[in-house]
């Protein structure tokens, strides 16, 4: 406990490696920017303007490398599938089959690793540079709060448009099976969106949604830690923003891995 | 400044200081600036000069001491009492600190639209925005972008924004810094300028000897984590001191 505490001051145990002790102090630091994040987004003044600002940013100005993303996965995915079912005589399951794994799982993940590139390392280097460049200190000496103003605009902003992207992500990318299927298989779109809504149930598209604004917290989250602490000058700046990318990563194949088990116990998927 | 003695100081730093690890930075470093007054602290490169200015704004917290600004003890204020007391401080950044995301319009708005009510401020935005950037004589540059600028240009459009709020007190940190001899008597006579339009208060960290001769009332010479002498320029150049001979001789 001493050791949590003094860390700043003394060098930890010698049985614990270097490595692992930056590493976790490294998650009691993020724990303790999250915890601020939860307790300044309920506080006065909130800042409207700002977050309106960064919604329109991180998701308008995603919606066409998201889209694109969406069509090609779409059109790849059925597309790579096709032969496989045709095999078994099984193409009249590709709605089905494409629709519950875009918007379960492939959708969701693919197009929260494409926002951690875009978005996070965005995140990543803009607040980094700020921070190298005094303007969060300018920020604070004239009376702003500049976590409240740059962290939690940013973090909301993520949290409240990735679910969006990826909703429209997913969308796109049923088109784009689609039309694989009205060109190689003469399947009418109707009848591939009548057989997808068939096919998917809330819960596929809950659990789905819910995990999605896990996923833009994540990204905010890291992205906002990494630039906001950023130093080193320059050289620091594209660390944070490197670090903000490989970072949410993981953290995004983490939650994955923990909302599909916590999915398995609420939704019993078979 | 015997006449300062029996006046209240407007801003007053006792006893600070302030370590990073080993290295201890200020070990009881005092300073107080009067009303009206232009007051240098120097000292080279390295000496605690930046620490000292950032711990007199709350940006860092200072280790041990008492800093006072209009008779309010920062280190016991809460944000909120903190943000209202920096509204009457400008403080001039060494690499201006324009937000780089903004128009040199919206920079200068940037404070305003946070304090303009809490000040009771009638006059518009506009006449604001405008008035501080003609104070610096950049009225044309309103809708620019900060990388639109020059190095000059920046520092007087930081400058602005630090007037915007008409401050008590203004705290420049190196503000001659990085710019060419024409431009550092430009931005050294508009502090002047500004320091009798609005009679303002300045405390100016500097290690440039020019810049200290023209706008100092006072000068203190921050040497290794003290105020190591303090007085006029005049009887500063004249001191036997060999370390206040090394500094002003260079």
């Amino acid at each position: 406990m001493i050791w949590l505490i003094e860390r700043n001051t003394m060098k930890g145990p010698a049985l614990i490696p270097s490595r692992a002790e930056s590493f976790f102090n490294e998650i009691g630091d993020i724990s303790y920017f999250a915890l601020r994040f939860f307790r300044e987004v309920f506080t006065r003044p909130f800042e409207f303007r700002e977050l309106l600002r960064q919604c329109y940013n991180m998701g308008n100005r995603s919606l066409l490398l998201v889209g694109v993303t969406g069509f090609i996965l779409g059109l790849v995915f059925t597309l790579q599938s096709r032969p496989t079912l045709m095999e078994f005589g099984a193409e009249s399951w590709m709605p089905s089959m494409v629709s519950i794994s875009i918007v379960r799982e492939i959708g969701p993940v693919i197009i929260a690793l494409i926002c951690a590139g875009r978005i996070g390392s965005g995140i990543g280097a803009e607040l980094g540079s700020m921070r190298v460049t005094e303007q969060i200190d300018a920020m604070e000496v004239s009376g702003t709060n500049p976590f409240k103003y740059l962290v939690v605009t940013r973090i909301v902003a993520t949290t409240l448009m990735l679910p969006l992207l990826i909703v429209f992500g997913d969308t796109v990318a049923l088109f784009g099976s689609a039309l694989v299927e009205n060109l190689k298989g003469e399947v009418s779109f109707t009848l591939y969106f009548n057989e997808v809504f068939d096919a998917l149930k809330y819960s596929d598209i809950i659990p789905a949604t819910i995990k999605s604004f896990f996923f833009g917290f994540a990204i905010g989250l890291v992205g906002c830690y990494k630039g906001y602490f950023c130093s080193k000058g320059t050289v620091g700046v594209g660390e944070a923003s490197n670090a903000a990318v490989v970072y949410t990563s993981m953290l995004l194949f983490i939650i994955d891995f923990i909302a599909v088990f916590v999915t398995d116990i609420f939704f019993e998927v078979q | 400044m015997t006449d300062a003695i029996d006046i209240k100081p407007i801003l007053e730093l006792r006893a600070l200081i302030k370590s990073f690890g080993d290295n201890h930075v200020l070990k009881g470093f005092n300073l107080q600036l009067f009303e009206g007054e232009n007051l240098v602290v120097m000292g080279k490169s390295g000496s605690g000069k930046s620490v000292m200015i950032k711990c007199l704004v709350g940006l860092m917290e200072a280790d041990e001491g008492v800093i006072r600004i209009k008779g309010q003890d920062i280190t016991i204020l809460g944000q909120v009492e903190l943000d209202i007391l920096r509204t009457e401080i400008g403080f001039l950044f060494q690499g201006s600190a324009l937000y780089d995301s903004m128009t040199v319009r919206e920079n200068l708005e940037f404070p305003l639209r946070r304090h303009k009510t809490k000040l009771k401020i009638t006059e518009s935005n506009e006449e604001l925005v405008l008035e501080a950037l003609e104070n610096v004589g950049l009225a044309d540059a309103i809708d620019l972008m900060p990388a639109e600028l020059s190095g000059g240009m920046k520092r007087r459009v930081a400058l602005a924004r630090a007037l915007i709020l008409k401050p008590a007190i203004i705290l420049y940190d190196e503000p001659t810094t990085g710019l060419d001899p024409i431009t550092s008597k430009e931005i050294i006579n508009l502090m002047r300028t500004i320091q009798k339009k609005y009679k303002t208060s300045s405390l100016i960290i500097t290690h440039d000897v020019d810049c200290a001769r023209v706008i100092a009332d006072r000068i203190i010479l921050l040497v290794d984590g003290i105020n190591y002498i303090e007085g006029t320029y005049q009887k500063l150049i004249q001191s036997e001191d060999p370390k206040v001979k090394a500094f002003f001789k260079t």
